[in-house]
């Protein structure tokens, strides 16, 4: 089966945001660093953010610590790796919490409403800790940034994928999670409201607080309370969001490795995006072993050749050994990524291979950079030179 | 015991082996994932794991922790009464309340952890287990997701929520019987990851670290002057011999940066370290498992 090969550059042409969404441990954050920084090459003025905790995106770019501001990446560190910056690196790590105070000071009507948020214990404890108001916030940053639309590119960075399609419910969940409409209207259970709600809801309410207790429930209450009058502002803005990640200017690509498990997540997220109707751009598979096919039919005699060259029988068989493990991992790779090009109908799948060396500094990401931005045949060449 | 580590690392197949070495001591034993990842499904190809105690072998059971089944549970071992749980999970107040909190998935997962841990089940057809294994969620919201229970103790003061929520951060903090393994790769960045995610968990969660394991580590096949002549050989050669040269070249490089990481993960974590060979197969099923259960101490 013959795999097309988009050039990346060519997908990414007239976009001006980039999600990076898949599976753990798939070198998305490499992915995510190598894509701006190569688009940064090229002249644009870009944006890398990341919203995972880790500080895998600073590591890779060789930056002590990355803010909740963006920071830019001194081009002489490029330079060295032989990529000349004709445009500009940004890079910025997520601060969950942070953003999330910035939104509800944007929010509130006045400061009253604002300290009454801020200063609630549920709140305090949701924005920062709990699992889950990262994507909320991931997307209210990007959304942000491209509405004040200093970069002309934002590349962002998301955590694994059973979350990356948290991610994409994020503002219809911040939204519905804010309004708290149901329980405002049950915690006042007299008035027009209990005739709507009925009888069955106070019944449903009395048996809530049975199992969490009466306190959480008023707890809550007051915390719903205390977001009133920002709803409206919220709701408007969750839309806006919505509508720039469904933009044709905006492009999702999917990062995967070549083994069974993340070639499935990144056929279930495909499948999730098209139903979305999201803007799909392709995959980016990782660490590919190719194989070195042609030569397949003459391996049967590989030990007795190589055995001859080296006059060494013992090393020629642990090298024609370790020869053939190599290559049932090619032959894995190349039939998981035929079955996702096949779910995808083929479309953009560009694979990496996997490099001799580590990839966690800036010559791996130049390297990457170099497959990731380069022409089919000129992959294909940079491929045969290897292994 | 509960597994973790970022994502990729292999935390199914080292929990799958983990529980096998336990069943093959006698100890009936629990391989619980949660987030409905299904992954020990794939390692077990004719099985489905779902939210139920599935037996794989002999002392080896699998449930995969599904929230909402959870959730169902739960309420239905507080309210008692199979009617009174069917409307409150008809009642729009509470689907909004059980969708909209954040962390509640995470915390009624933990419930059903401990509650598969305790020797009085309160599910009463559930078996007892000597050792429940948890394939946890990867590093950053591993942390988070270990967090919870607090969490939560901390926003109900006082209630039954409260209660129940400080007895599973106590079930997880326990040191004399809760401990936590952290699966790492001999990779620069994966070693840092490790070194940081081990530190959070005993800091910040409190939580005792009982084992990292590396991961993946390559075997050394081929000596440093051997790799020299097979540089010889991969320039001068072509065909079959030039690439199988590349691929033992290769082989030699990763197996020598590997044995750098493993010194460096040796040097910055606090537990020790043991070592998890890099399996040449293309898919890893129960076999594999198997095998590295073997190489569990």
């Amino acid at each position: 089966m013959k795999l097309s090969h988009p050039p990346l550059g060519e997908l990414l042409e007239g976009k001006e945001v980039v999600i990076c969404a898949g599976s753990g441990g798939v070198g998305k954050t490499t992915t995510s660093a190598a894509i701006a920084a190569g688009l940064a090459a090229r002249g644009l003025k870009v944006c890398v953010l990341t919203i995972d905790p880790a500080k895998r995106l600073a590591d890779s770019l060789g930056l002590e610590e990355l803010g909740n501001d963006a920071r830019r990446v001194d081009p002489a560190l490029f330079k060295a790796q032989g990529i000349e910056m004709e445009g500009e690196l940004w890079a910025m790590m997520l601060d969950p919490k942070a953003t999330f105070d910035e939104l509800i000071a944007r929010q509130a009507p006045d400061e009253e409403s604002r300290d009454r948020v801020l200063e609630n214990p549920i709140y305090q404890q949701i924005s920062g800790a709990l699992a889950g108001s990262q994507e909320y916030m991931a997307m209210e940053k990007l959304f942000e940034l491209h509405t004040e639309g200093d970069f002309d590119m934002l590349v962002l960075d998301t955590p694994p994928s059973r979350n990356a399609l948290d991610f994409l419910e994020a503002p219809r969940r911040l939204t519905q999670f804010i309004e708290g409409k149901s329980l405002k209207v049950f915690m006042k259970p007299t008035g027009f409201a209990a005739k709507v709600a009925g009888r069955g809801a106070t019944v449903a309410l009395s048996v809530m607080k049975r199992i969490v207790g009466f306190d959480l429930i008023a707890d809550l209450a007051e915390f719903f309370n205390a977001f009133s009058g920002m709803v409206d502002g919220f709701q408007a803005r969750a839309k806006r969001v919505n509508k720039l990640l469904a933009a044709p200017s905006t492009c999702f690509l999917v990062v995967c490795g070549p083994q069974g498990e993340p070639i499935d997540e990144a056929v279930y997220f495909h499948r999730k995006l098209v139903e979305a109707k999201l803007p799909f751009g392709g995959v980016i598979v990782n660490k590919v072993h190719y194989p070195a096919e042609k030569l397949r039919g003459e391996a049967g005699d590989l030990p007795a050749t190589l055995a001859e060259k080296l006059g060494d029988e013992d090393l020629a068989q642990r090298v024609a050994a370790n020869f053939s493990d190599y290559q049932a991992l090619a032959e894995r790779d190349a039939r998981n990524i035929e079955h996702l090009a096949r779910e995808m109908r083929a479309t953009g799948v560009i694979r990496v291979p996997y490099l001799d060396e580590d990839v966690h500094d800036l010559a791996g990401l130049a390297q990457i950079n170099r497959y990731l931005f380069a022409t089919g045949e000129e992959r294909v060449a940079m491929a045969a030179g290897r292994a | 015991m509960i597994v973790t580590g970022k994502g990729g690392v292999g935390k199914t197949t080292v929990s799958v082996a983990l529980g096998m070495r336990a069943a093959a001591e006698g100890r009936r034993t629990i391989v619980c994932e949660v987030a409905a990842q299904e992954n020990a499904s794939r390692m077990f190809e004719h099985t489905t794991v779902g939210f139920h105690e599935v037996e794989l072998e002999e002392n080896l059971w699998a449930i995969s922790i599904d929230p909402d089944e959870s959730m169902r549970e739960y309420v239905l071992l507080q309210l008692k009464v199979r009617a009174m749980r069917d409307m409150l999970f008809r009642s729009r107040i509470f689907n909004y309340l059980a969708a909209a909190t954040p962390g509640l998935k995470e915390l009624v997962t933990i419930g059903k952890i401990w509650e598969l841990a305790q020797l009085d089940r309160k599910v009463k057809t559930g078996c007892k287990y000597d050792t429940v294994i948890v394939d946890a969620p990867a590093t950053g919201h591993g942390v988070g997701f270990l967090q919870t229970p607090r969490t939560f103790a901390n926003i109900a003061r006082v209630g039954p929520i409260h209660s129940q929520a400080k007895t599973l951060d106590s079930f997880i903090t326990d040191h004399e019987n809760t401990g936590v393994a952290i699966v790492a790769l001999p990779e620069e960045m994966p070693v840092n990851e490790s070194a940081a995610l081990e530190h959070d968990l005993v800091s910040e969660v409190g939580v005792a670290v009982d084992r990292v394991y590396l991961n993946g580590l390559y075997p050394e096949r081929f000596s440093k002057e051997e790799a020299e002549r097979l540089g010889e050989l991969a320039a001068t050669e072509d065909g079959a011999a030039k690439a199988a040269a590349r691929a033992a070249l290769s082989e030699w490089g990763r197996a020598r940066s590997q044995r750098a990481q493993l010194a460096r993960l040796r040097r910055r974590a606090q537990a020790p370290v043991k070592t998890l060979p890099f399996l040449f197969e293309p898919d890893l099923g129960p076999e594999a498992a198997r095998r590295l259960s073997r190489r569990l101490t």
